[in-house]
């Protein structure tokens, strides 16, 4: 597949290089500013050259000379959209989309916001269009979630839940074997990387609670007969509490009952809930550090759990490249 | 602050539920469950059996488990019988007093164990207050209690709360809980109901 990729952060710098390795041809890639599009005109089939796209990036904080807009018009079978999560309007990742949909080309998201905000808008533009849209990279990085609960088919999971936020996971694991408060292990996870200068996305729930929202659209309008009857969920859906004010304490007294606590998220075709929650210490949910799990109840096969590591280049750009493989 | 306070936890953890606030289920008899064990001897049922109908009870049934031995080579038996929860003490204190080893006083009253932890200003709020209002809602008693407080008792403080809720009204319980930690303004962290595996 020819694949145009929008965004050249982490994810999208892995998708570029690792495209080929998966049997895909990038012929262009964007970022916020600029742009960089494979000169077919001569009838070859030459894509941009990889190396080059992301030594562009590391020194001149550039991918091309050309303009974003040009990679959108540019002649790709698939967008891949891995601009920054934004909320609300879910803008521009949206209208990125809705231009790969128009044309009739497919879409795949790294980016959350579209599917977590607007997918009644995204699945309207879907039906009008002979592209498809894939969303596996914004649930749990790595981890198969979206298309595991597409394979049992929704009708059949009567909910999801799991650990979804690695920050959060890594500050919660630290707090509980060190003995030490929230603020301090929250400096050492941003000294490691693990946490944003700015952490409030991923320690106030926030993350995790789009992760449910764009499973709880899943279940939702997987299960329906008319996708006119399904309930279209948003983050204001969801009920989100997050990490930032447990208490040392709070990690001590439940590991003194062989319990812990994890950042938990559930989502049915119902609900949306996010909230710090008591687990057994060496249960299947506690995962530790930034490892992601997710836990699929079904009507038919029991409950199913998938762990693994969920955010990162290359593993949250194994998931994209995943789902351009099922487009093909 | 309140001087009794180190108190606290360990008075309501000896569960005065019944009776210290005038208790729901006090004069309402409801039906019980002892396990004893007993002595392979002719005799020692009946003698189990005394102080259950002269303090009370009324006797439902009894399941003799001949075939089995607890660790200590005894026979366990389970007496189902119906009291009030006054009585119902009252007949746990006769049998051990008769020599009778109680393995377990259940009541059917309170099938579910949740725990919780809840954290906040938790004295500041008066945690004995917190406490009985919980053990006021018709769903759960309060089995236990665990109170850490390192920073003193004017900041942060947590608290892990064993709760037992009658059969099915766990989500009864902790949905009271949670309207009245948000009341106080406490944190709640609810554990993952029936996905403990």
């Amino acid at each position: 597949m020819r694949l145009a990729v929008v965004g050249a952060g982490a994810v999208g710098r892995s998708v570029v290089d690792l495209a080929g390795e998966y049997g895909h041809e990038v012929v262009a890639v964007a970022d916020s500013s600029s742009a960089v599009v494979a000169d077919g005109t001569d009838g070859r089939d030459a894509g941009v050259d990889p190396d080059a796209v992301v030594a562009r990036k590391a020194e001149r904080g550039i991918v091309g000379d050309g303009d974003p807009a040009d990679a959108l018009a540019a002649d790709y079978d698939a967008l891949v959209e891995a601009t920054p999560t934004t909320l609300g309007d879910a803008e521009p990742g949206f209208s990125h989309v809705r231009t790969a949909l128009e044309r009739d080309r497919h879409a795949v998201l790294a980016n959350k916001g579209p599917v977590a905000e607007r997918f009644g808008d995204l699945r309207a533009l879907v039906n009008d269009s002979d592209g498809e849209i894939r969303f596996e990279a914004t649930v749990g990085g790595a981890i198969p979630a979206v298309s595991t609960v597409e394979d049992i088919e929704p009708g059949h999971v009567t909910a999801v839940r799991g650990v979804l936020n690695g920050t959060a996971n890594f500050i919660l694991t630290r707090m509980a074997a060190e003995g030490l408060d929230y603020e301090h292990v929250l400096a050492e996870a941003q000294d490691l990387g693990v946490a944003e200068a700015d952490p409030s996305f991923d320690v106030d729930g926030t993350d995790a609670a789009l992760k449910c929202v764009i499973l709880a659209n899943v279940l939702s309008f997987g299960a329906a007969d008319d996708p006119a009857d399904a309930r279209e969920f948003t983050l204001d859906d969801a009920d989100v509490s997050g990490i930032r004010d447990v208490p040392g304490s709070a990690l001590r007294l439940a590991a003194e009952d062989g319990r812990t606590v994890r950042l938990i998220g559930e989502a049915t075709g119902e609900t949306v809930r996010v909230a710090p929650r008591l687990v057994p210490e060496n249960g299947t949910l506690a995962v530790s550090g930034t490892q992601n799990i997710v836990q699929i109840e079904t009507t038919h096969a029991g409950r199913l759990n998938i762990s693994g590591r969920g955010a990162g280049g290359p593993e949250t750009a194994s998931a994209v490249l995943g789902d351009v493989g099922r487009l093909e | 602050m309140s001087d009794g306070r180190d108190g606290v936890p360990e008075e309501t953890a000896d569960g005065e539920d019944a009776t210290a606030d005038g208790g729901h289920a006090a004069t309402t008899p409801s039906t019980h469950t002892v396990r004893l064990e007993l002595v392979d001897e002719p005799g020692q049922l009946l003698a189990a059996l005394h102080p259950i109908a002269e303090n009370g009870g009324n006797l439902l049934s009894i399941y003799h488990e001949r075939g089995n031995k607890t660790p200590r080579g005894r026979i366990p038996v389970e007496v189902d019988f119906e009291a009030t929860q006054e009585r119902f003490e009252g007949i746990v204190e006769a049998l051990r007093s008769e020599g009778v080893n109680v393995m377990q006083a259940g009541t059917e009253r309170y099938a579910e164990e949740v725990t919780i932890l809840l954290f906040g200003h938790l004295i500041d709020t008066d945690l004995s207050d917190t406490l009985s209002q919980i053990e006021a809602c018709e769903s759960a008693s309060v089995a236990d209690v665990s109170l850490a407080a390192p920073q003193g008792t004017e900041e942060v403080s947590s608290a892990r709360l064993r709760l037992e809720a009658r059969a099915g009204e766990t989500e009864a319980a902790l949905t009271a809980v949670r309207e009245l930690a948000a009341e106080k303004d406490l944190r709640l962290v609810e554990p993952l109901t029936g996905v403990e595996a």
